[in-house]
């Protein structure tokens, strides 16, 4: 694997992650991280339609003219999660039903967009796939970080098991309600932020 | 009568916040969000383009997509089923929506064009325009309903990113924690917006 491609697959997960940097796709990361389970799926989910979306754009990208490509994109981004939501229902109808309208709006999610903008209209099928699943997994890495801590202190539990024994079963633990509620998931997120550019001081705005 | 859609109103307005308590239409929400007069511009053109596209698509879904809804043409075709299709759909019209604005506004009201500029174009893919369509569907309203929800939801959204503006210009002369300038700040400020926000949730009409 060259230089090129393997920064196309990594940089994504921190020097230019999509969420904490970028600042895309924030709106779902938000949104269906209130439990562990359903911030797997819907990572899942976007790396799947963000890698292939990369890659037909990318394969087709000299044939699309350049003033009707938003409607080609949303075109082959739309198709693709109809095909994933209709896998979610079939198989996972549960967790579908508690993303709800989330899987649908991975359509409008910016980083999607984004990087078929910024990326897949210019770069071979196979690096654009590879830049697709880097920022999908930069995307998942966040969710799962923030769906962890707030199914932890919110519920005490983590996957649905119970990990913290609460007061009301007789245990020690005290949930925080505020976690699961939407204000915790800003918080995280902006610490989330915090950390990350006190630990990479260059990623510093002024 | 009246009173439900006052109360679908007010809800949609305070109490399900599309930008503070379904974190739709965040991108838009944090980058344009610097000056109050640019969000201010923002917020209008998002409610104006959902209060048009929210009943338009519920028409659409109503009489076309839904399971049995092309019975109006065709009692033969009762069993067809296209609510798949959905995304699809709304999302290309959505964006003619868009499209037709722009068009009419360069013709008839150049002043408000202008102003708006970049951000008019974007809306088409600003989840909270989409959002609204899908809880549409997913809370069943009727066409009168939805054009209540969607004019709701903009002044909603534009209420939230005007005032997330105000603070954050104030908060230039504020000393933050280098690692938090810009973006980390804001989703803080942010939060705490919601938790004000989350006051309204027992308001009932």
């Amino acid at each position: 694997m060259n230089a090129k491609r393997k920064g196309a697959l990594l940089d994504p997960l921190f020097n230019e992650n999509p969420i904490a940097i970028q600042v895309l796709g924030i709106c779902s990361a938000l949104a269906v991280t209130t439990k562990l389970e359903t911030s797997v799926v819907m990572s899942l989910a976007v790396i799947a339609v963000l890698s292939l979306s990369n890659f037909t754009i990318s394969l087709i990208r000299n044939l699309i003219p350049p003033s009707i490509r938003i409607i080609v994109q949303l075109t082959i981004i739309a198709s693709l999660v109809i095909v994933t939501d209709q896998i979610l229902q079939a198989f996972v109808y549960d967790i579908s039903k508690q993303l709800s309208v989330f899987v649908g709006l991975i359509i409008t999610n910016c980083i999607v967009m984004g990087r078929a903008e910024a990326f897949a209209m210019q770069n071979p099928p196979v690096d654009s796939f590879l830049d697709g699943i880097g920022n999908g997994l930069g995307y998942s890495l966040v969710l799962i970080a923030v769906g962890f801590f707030r199914e932890l202190i919110g519920a005490g539990k983590l996957f649905g098991y119970q990990v913290l024994p609460l007061v009301t079963d007789g245990g020690w633990y005290q949930p925080n309600g505020l976690f699961v509620l939407a204000p915790g998931a800003f918080f995280l997120i902006g610490a989330f932020i915090w950390l990350l550019r006190t630990w990479k001081p260059e990623l510093q705005e002024d | 009568m009246l009173e439900h859609y006052l109360s679908l109103a007010v809800k949609a307005i305070f109490v399900d916040n599309m930008a503070l308590a379904f974190f739709l239409g965040m991108c838009s929400f944090l980058a344009v969000s610097k000056r109050v007069d640019t969000a201010s511009g923002l917020g209008a053109a998002v409610t104006f383009v959902l209060t048009v596209t929210t009943p338009l698509n519920a028409l659409m879904y109503n009489y076309l997509l839904k399971e049995g809804a092309l019975t109006w043409i065709n009692p033969g075709w009762s069993g067809v089923d296209l609510s798949f299709v959905r995304f699809l759909a709304f999302i290309g019209s959505i964006a003619a929506v868009v499209q037709v604005v722009e068009m009419a506004l360069d013709r008839y009201a150049p002043k408000l064009y202008s102003a708006l500029g970049v951000f008019l174009p974007l809306i088409a893919v600003n989840c909270a325009i989409l959002g609204a369509s899908l809880f549409m569907v997913e809370r069943d309203y009727t066409v009168a309903e939805s054009t209540v929800f969607g004019l709701g939801s903009g002044v909603g959204f534009w209420l939230a990113i005007v005032a997330l503006a105000a603070i954050r210009e104030k908060m230039r002369y504020s000393n933050v924690p280098p690692a938090l300038r810009g973006l980390g700040i804001t989703f803080l400020v942010t939060g705490l917006m919601a938790i004000g926000f989350m006051a309204f949730a027992g308001i009932q009409l």
